[in-house]
């Protein structure tokens, strides 16, 4: 176990070195210059300036600076907003977190018991219909929903009533989240249901469930006792990159509602190219991510032994 | 005994019925093979074939409606923006079947034209990634051992990095155009396929059938050819339809905020994106492209489903 356990963590340090390496030649490579658009600056300015981001080094030194800062915790300074990135990452993300475990928990909730009823009454009405949302979930990105939901529930709701029940942006009140919250989880939802329900029919056709059935459990037992309890392995896995697909996600859907999470902040560094901010804000989520899986690996060698089982028999 | 009974019973009257000693050579039905057969299970696939149907219908609107359309896709009608959908153009009586935008452009053209965009963005990448995926996937599998190891290790790397990260940064690197998207997206998209033809070719090289043919002295080439790619076809087709709906929302993520193709041209993510400013006023510009992008994803979906129910010999029951 410990072997496993020290295994991970060293992938994910080598995940993290490969990702800080990368950003940092990327936005090297990048065309154009963070100090251009502005108005013409003189000579010695120029030089001043590229001295006080250090970008007058050799390329390596400033790979070996950057590593070190990093990895202390430093994201450097935005060069458009002249704050620190830690500064503006601290300030905004809660929002974003906020949004993101919201979404993840509604989409891994609602999804299970989706793809559980799916199963068990696979064939009837109620399967067709959760896996007609599962396949719609997976088909409309969310920034369409995210739109659509605003436009039907946030406006026209309005309108036809006369009652506020959604707010159209923002994010402070219960009601303003349940919009952008539902518009980020759909996909996910759907990604869930549709492992869940595999998965549970797969255990379902189990020796173990005809022997309880045998037994005379009743089928609620056999459900929750003995079929959810193994089925639910599968969902675990996918729960890091759901994670993933959550954060960036919430780059659209937090523009479409106006929240100031970190998606106004990472697009608007885009179209500014803001080095700093850009190689930052990637390093962050990367980083988040990078532990994220880390701890769905882990969790999931705990869970299932078979799983170490695996690693030994490779 | 039986010459007694033979005496009292006069065979010749007798006529033999039923147990055919011919009939039983006969085959009944004819002979199907495994993708005959998967035809056959998949046209039975009603939501399938539905799928199939719309994915021609708008694969040929991509590519025949631009050539008859009297407007190009930059061409700008001031006159008349934001026109509703089948609004008359009163100088020429063209009607724009799907409206106009803020400057005036006809979406119905836009829209047909996007699609050849997005659908061929889509269809390139996952072409390369189907190709470095079957190539690394084939080697890691059949080499394995330490070969393997390192090769999972690298693929592990990869996809440890969220790939819209990525592909955003490759996006901004790189000049804005067609080919960057395809690049981005191949630059992480083969993994999935590299890991899934990895495991087809480990568990199957470890049949008794290859290894018949390894001990009869059938050379490498001719084991992976012949044995071990068809086995793992059926695999990977699933897996390039189930992509493609994967590959279109990502082209349409990176024109949505705004990292796409250049203009003039525009990607069904580019008419969603210009779509989404009028959004509130003008509802039908964002609803277009969107109804587009989400059925051409739901279609593909669907085919992948079907595909994979019709191709899998262990789902048949």
């Amino acid at each position: 176990m410990i072997k496993y356990i020290l295994k991970r963590i060293f992938y994910s340090f080598l995940t993290l070195l490969v990702l800080v390496t990368l950003t940092f030649f990327m936005m090297r490579l990048l065309p154009g210059d963070p100090f251009i658009g502005q108005k013409a600056i003189p000579e010695t300015t120029l030089k001043a300036l590229n001295e006080k981001y250090g970008l007058d080094k050799p390329m390596w030194q400033q790979l070996l600076i950057y590593m070190g800062n990093v990895f202390r915790g430093d994201l450097g300074i935005s060069i458009h907003y002249n704050r620190p990135v830690n500064d503006i990452i601290k300030q905004a993300f809660p929002y974003s977190f906020d949004l993101g475990i919201r979404a993840l928990i509604f989409a891994t909730v609602m999804g299970i018991l989706l793809g559980i009823v799916a199963a068990v009454k696979r064939g009837t009405h109620w399967d067709t219909m959760s896996m007609l949302l599962a396949i719609i979930g997976v088909s409309v990105p969310g920034f369409i929903v995210g739109s659509l939901l605003q436009y039907l529930f946030a406006l026209k709701l309005t309108q036809w009533t006369g009652i506020r029940f959604f707010p159209n942006t923002g994010w402070d009140g219960f009601a303003s989240k349940i919009l952008p919250s539902f518009a980020l989880s759909l996909s996910s939802l759907a990604t869930v249901s549709r492992l869940m329900r595999t998965s549970m029919m797969d255990v379902l056709s189990q020796d173990y469930i005809k022997t309880a059935k045998s037994k005379g459990l009743s089928q609620k037992n056999i459900i929750w006792k003995h079929a959810v309890r193994n089925a639910i392995m599968p969902v675990i896995t996918v729960l890091g990159p759901i994670s993933a697909a959550l954060l960036t996600g919430a780059f659209v859907v937090e523009n479409i509602f106006s929240i100031p999470g970190m998606g106004k902040f990472f697009v608007y560094s885009i179209q500014t190219q803001d080095y700093t901010m850009i190689s930052g804000t990637t390093l962050f989520y990367g980083a988040f991510l990078i532990v994220a899986n880390l701890l769905v690996d882990l969790a999931y060698g705990f869970i299932d032994p078979r799983v170490k089982l695996n690693e030994v028999k490779e | 005994m039986n010459d007694k009974i033979k005496q009292h019973i006069d065979i010749s009257q007798f006529e033999r019925i039923g147990a055919d000693t011919d009939g039983n050579k006969t085959v009944s039905g004819p002979n199907t093979s495994y993708w005959r057969d998967a035809v056959r299970r998949l046209s039975m696939n009603k939501a399938a074939m539905a799928a199939h149907i719309i994915i021609i219908i708008i694969t040929l609107s991509s590519i025949i409606v631009p050539f008859f359309s009297p407007y190009t896709i930059s061409e700008q009608h001031l006159s008349h923006t934001d026109a509703p959908i089948g609004f008359k153009d009163p100088t020429d009586g063209h009607i724009h079947l799907f409206g106009t935008d803020s400057l005036g452009r006809d979406i119905f053209t836009r829209v047909w034209y996007g699609g050849r965009i997005s659908l061929s963005i889509s269809l390139a990448a996952v072409l390369v990634n189907f190709i470095i995926g079957i190539i690394y996937g084939g080697i890691a599998g059949y080499a394995g051992g330490i070969v393997d190891n390192i090769m999972m290790r690298i693929i592990e790397i990869v996809n440890g990095i969220p790939y819209l990260i990525i592909v955003i940064l490759l996006m901004m690197v790189l000049p804005a155009g067609t080919m960057t998207m395809v690049i981005a997206y191949a630059t992480v998209g083969w993994t999935g396929m590299a890991r899934l033809v990895r495991g087809q070719v480990m568990s199957l090289k470890e049949q008794d059938y290859v290894v018949a043919a390894k001990v009869m002295g059938a050379k490498p080439a001719r084991i992976i050819g012949k044995h071990l790619l068809p086995n793992t076809l059926s695999v990977v087709i699933v897996n390039i339809t189930l992509s493609i709906p994967n590959a279109i929302f990502t082209e349409a993520f990176l024109s949505y905020i705004g990292l796409g193709v250049p203009v003039p041209l525009a990607s069904w993510g580019t008419l969603a994106n210009e779509g989404s400013r009028v959004f509130q006023v003008y509802p039908s510009q964002l609803i277009i492209p969107a109804i587009c992008i989400s059925l051409t994803m739901l279609s593909f979906n669907l085919l992948g489903d079907g595909l994979r129910d019709a191709l899998d010999p262990k789902l048949r029951r």
